[in-house]
């Protein structure tokens, strides 16, 4: 099966219309950031507290809310979460400095137990940890003595409680587990109860370490795409390394773009992503290149703008597979992947759409343009300029030309 | 017929795909042992696995203030034995980490025919001090390198007392590491893998377990401002004042006459007057046992006070002489008492602790991760698979026997180095599998490419990935430059995102390259001329 054989697309023609379409996304994306006051910057950066909380039944959300905007100085917010199966909810409160921070976290905790609490002294299961869980059973009605056989009972209960997503309903449910005769049953509700709600997880973050987090992050990328530039243009030439930067940098400046325009917070999770699509379209970008770079030793005449056509026609049956793959996946990622990975899966699927059509529009117009301001600058070859410049005349070329002549 | 060069390909190719397959799996015997073997082999990070992750300052000022407090006291003592008059020693009161080493004691009412006397005293006995002369008074401050070895022993010291904290809690696998790599460094790092409930662990590390013993000045008083009044307003040099349990207040001494850091051992024990109250008890050391003895022999029927954190626990008249072991009481339950005893058992922390971060994920949310990241994964792998195989036909079997190849020496690698897997790393595995593909569909296109333009079958494999290597080399190389840019630079989860994709790229290099092409090169040695390519 072949999709593309031998195409001749113009690509190049349509530079303008693309050009300017990728100068409009970036300033709609960067517009939406300026009057939003900044990219929306989850708890790793911003510093705050996050709780994540399963509840048995639809929680009252009005209630919880106003009910620890009471107890909490300072804003609180409280977010469903959507498509989890079971009612979710998002608790968080604002940067405050860390000793403030951490009673908020304990005071959320502590009003939510006020609220659905019930335990009556006895151990939660749905909170309790399989150790707690040990010693208050140890020594009751139908419990065996045996350390590891108790310890295979309250594991079996946990993998019970893990496969139920947090959350047991019942305590009759447990008759199920390995273990669990009717007599042990009978122990375990004598001496526990299954609380109406479970913490999925906590994450409280001070403000050192959320400055430092987003320093490091901005840092590490800033870096890394200086050590490609630097790569490429040793390989290449600094115009392609540039070039290629440019790309994946327009890439990263419409995600963040359509980040702040669809309200998604920047995460830890989400800077992978966009390391991750820095990688994509750096490769892509590459491959274009690499084309380019073969052509030129091989081609005696033909303008640039023809030259960097065909070869992004004789890689687009590539590009074309490759992107697509790499974007299905993607995709089933988002679709398919969950709540936790939403938004770094958001961030892929944008950014290999972004990231494939820089290569060529981007990335590749950089590289014209480059050529015929060199050719303008010289005055004898001002003639020629519409005309190809070629490379088997070194000679006159800039000075950059006649490294690729000579390596290759 | 199949060259002696090609055999030897493909056994190395059989060696790394057996090795890999022992990295990730071990040898076993039955499945259940395979799973076993699976889980002990690949290291899930905590945003997996489930577990907690908690960042701590250590308020190193509090160490500087109580080894003040402690060269106060045995200042008095020698100054008394030598015969230099003194009127008050007392020290300042840094706030933060950066002031802890500008803590400083200032000796006054010393004559000034005895300051050569005091000089002596302390160059002799006190060699951590500098004193210099301050109008009439003297003061006392720590040297540099002094000061420097104080907050590394503080840090030492509180990571030995967390890390004992934790293993009497029967923690495996935890782990307390120092967060940067300076010597001045004060903030730690503490990992508790497969920890579902953190609370009573942070509740635990958090209690810093500061037990002081106090001679009591007055009180207890309805609040701060009822202290002050009884004083005339005005709070004695060698005076504080401390809260109690339930809002009142004491006045007591400024220097404790025991700490929690003189405590050899501590238990938790049934009240023998009450049986439904728990308490803890504790033995001093030697030379505490001494100081405790003298005090409280010289201080029959006035009152001590307890802190614990801080905070007054328990008040009461001494009864009589105590030396070298008590009771405390008015805790609460059993947890508590038990709690306590470990706490004082582990050694008080030297200083304050604040949580700079903490991120705990419950076990469930861990296994509610993997699973969607692995259902997706399998559903971009089945749809890889499948396109490559109806664009490819046979030599789609090559790219999915690489990609397979690919993925299993990851893993494994991941095993053999110890490396855990996190969130960020599947990012990095994602990015491999389309590298992966990226560098098969080059090879395959140019190979297409070499066919159309007439070359024969061996020719045109030969050239195709002949001239896709360089593509390949330069697009891996970028990657890997750039990776080891954020490994260097990044933060913990951008550092687990570059090991896995070095480590995929560096797989991929041999299965694209290598692998596939011994595998083209098989399917045509049977044939005399080979004329068609399945591709």
């Amino acid at each position: 099966m072949e999709l593309f054989r031998d195409t001749h697309f113009d690509f190049l023609k349509w530079k303008w219309p693309f050009i300017g379409a990728s100068l409009l996304l970036t300033a709609v994306g960067m517009a939406s950031w300026a009057m939003k006051g900044g990219l929306s910057y989850g708890i790793d950066f911003k510093g705050g507290a996050e709780m994540r909380v399963r509840f048995q039944a639809e929680p009252p959300v009005d209630k919880i809310r106003t009910e620890l905007a009471q107890k909490i100085k300072g804003e609180i917010s409280v977010q469903p979460i959507t498509g989890t199966g079971s009612p979710e909810l998002l608790i968080g409160t604002e940067l405050t400095n860390e000793t403030e921070l951490n009673a908020n976290r304990d005071l959320i905790e502590t009003s939510l137990r006020g609220m659905f609490g019930g335990t009556e002294g006895k151990v939660d299961l749905n909170n309790t940890s399989s150790e707690d869980l040990a010693n208050t059973l140890r020594g009751r009605a139908g419990i065996p003595v045996a350390e590891d056989e108790i310890q295979k009972l309250v594991n079996g209960i946990r993998d019970f409680r893990i496969a139920k997503g947090g959350i047991i309903a019942s305590l009759d449910d447990l008759s199920g587990v390995p273990g669990v005769s009717a007599e042990v049953l009978g122990s375990i509700k004598e001496a526990g109860v299954v609380g109406k709600f479970a913490i999925l997880s906590t994450d409280v973050v001070g403000p050192k370490i959320g400055a430092e987090l987003k320093q490091k992050a901005v840092y590490a990328t800033l870096y890394s795409l200086a050590a490609m530039l630097i790569y490429i243009a040793f390989r290449f030439e600094w115009i392609y390394g540039l070039a290629a930067v440019i790309a994946v940098f327009h890439d990263t400046l419409i995600t963040l773009g359509l980040f702040s325009l669809t309200n998604r917070e920047i995460s830890l999770t989400v800077v992978a992503a966009l390391l991750t699509l820095v990688g994509y379209s750096m490769n892509d970008t590459i491959v274009v290149f690499d084309r380019i770079r073969e052509n030129m030793k091989t081609r005696r005449a033909g303008s640039m703008t023809d030259l960097i056509n065909d070869s992004i026609n004789q890689t687009l049956s590539r590009t074309i597979l490759t992107s697509g793959l790499t974007f299905l996946t993607a995709l089933a990622l988002w679709l398919f992947g969950g709540d936790v990975l939403e938004g770094f899966s958001f961030a892929l699927v944008v950014g290999i759409c972004v990231g494939t059509y820089s290569s060529i529009f981007v990335a590749s117009p950089i590289l014209v343009f480059w050529q015929d301001f060199v050719a303008s600058k010289k005055p004898a070859a001002a003639a020629a300029a519409a005309r190809p410049v070629s490379i088997e005349k070194p000679v006159e070329q800039a000075t950059s030309k006649k490294k690729v002549v000579r390596r290759y | 017929m199949i060259s002696q060069n090609l055999k030897y390909k493909a056994l190395i190719i059989l060696a790394v795909t057996l090795a890999c397959v022992y990295g990730i799996i071990g040898l076993p015997t039955s499945v259940d042992q395979i799973k076993e073997n699976f889980a002990n082999n690949i290291h899930l990070g905590l945003d997996l696995k489930g577990g907690s992750h908690l960042v701590m300052q250590i308020q190193v000022q509090d160490a500087f203030k109580s080894e003040a407090d402690t060269v106060i006291q045995r200042l008095r003592g020698d100054m008394t034995a030598k015969r230099i008059a003194v009127g008050d020693i007392v020290r300042n009161d840094p706030a933060t980490i950066a002031e802890a080493a500008s803590i400083a004691i200032t000796i006054s009412g010393v004559p000034p025919t005895q300051g050569g006397d005091l000089r002596q005293l302390i160059t002799e006995s006190y060699g951590v001090w500098n004193m210099v002369s301050a109008g009439a008074d003297f003061k006392l401050t720590m040297k540099p390198t002094d000061a420097l070895a104080m907050l590394r022993d503080t840090r030492t010291q509180t990571m030995n007392t967390i890390e004992k904290k934790i293993n009497g809690l029967g923690l495996a696998e935890s782990s307390v590491q120092q967060r940067g790599g300076t010597n001045s460094e004060t903030e730690i790092l503490v990992q508790l893998p497969g920890v579902e409930d953190p609370a009573r662990i942070k509740q635990i590390l958090k209690t810093a377990a500061k037990l002081e013993f106090f001679e009591v000045q007055g009180g207890p008083f309805g609040s701060r401002e009822e202290a002050l009044t009884s004083k005339n307003g005005v709070l004695g040099f060698g005076s504080q004042i401390k809260p109690g349990k339930t809002g009142e207040v004491y006045i007591v001494a400024r220097t404790p006459v025991v700490t929690g850091r003189d405590i050899r051992n501590s238990q938790p024990q049934v009240s023998a007057t009450n049986r439904t109250l728990w308490e803890t008890t504790f033995v001093l050391s030697q030379d505490a046992a001494k100081r405790f003895g003298d005090f409280t022999g010289t201080h029959i029927n006035q009152p001590m006070a307890i802190a614990l954190d801080d905070q007054i626990i328990m008040s009461a008249n001494i009864q009589s002489k105590i030396t070298d072991s008590g009771v405390i009481n008015n805790i609460g339950d059993q947890q508590a008492a038990s709690d306590l005893a470990l706490n004082l058992r582990a050694g008080s922390l030297p200083a304050g602790l604040v949580y700079l971060e903490e991120r705990t994920v419950g076990p469930s949310l861990g296994a509610d991760s993997i699973r969607s990241g692995m259902y997706a994964g399998l559903a971009g792998l089945i749809a890889v698979i499948f396109v490559m195989l109806v664009y490819y036909k046979g030599a789609g079997v090559n790219a999915v026997v690489a990609l397979i190849l690919n993925a299993l020496i990851l893993i494994a690698a991941l095993s053999y180095f110890g490396a855990v897997l996190t969130l960020p790393g599947i990012a990095g595995v994602i990015l491999t599998i389309g590298m992966a593909v990226d560098s098969n569909v080059l090879i395959f296109e140019r190979i297409r490419e070499e066919l159309h333009a007439g070359k024969g079958v061996a020719a045109a494999i030969d050239n195709g990935f002949g001239k896709a290597l360089l593509t390949i080399i330069d697009t891996h190389l970028t990657t890997i430059v750039s990776c080891a840019l954020l490994f260097l630079f990044g933060t913990t989860q951008v550092k687990g995102f570059a090991v896995t994709l070095v480590i995929g790229l560096i797989a991929n290099l041999f299965t694209a390259i290598f692998v596939s092409r011994v595998m083209f090169e098989w399917g045509l040695s049977g044939k005399q001329r080979p004329e068609t390519l399945s591709i």
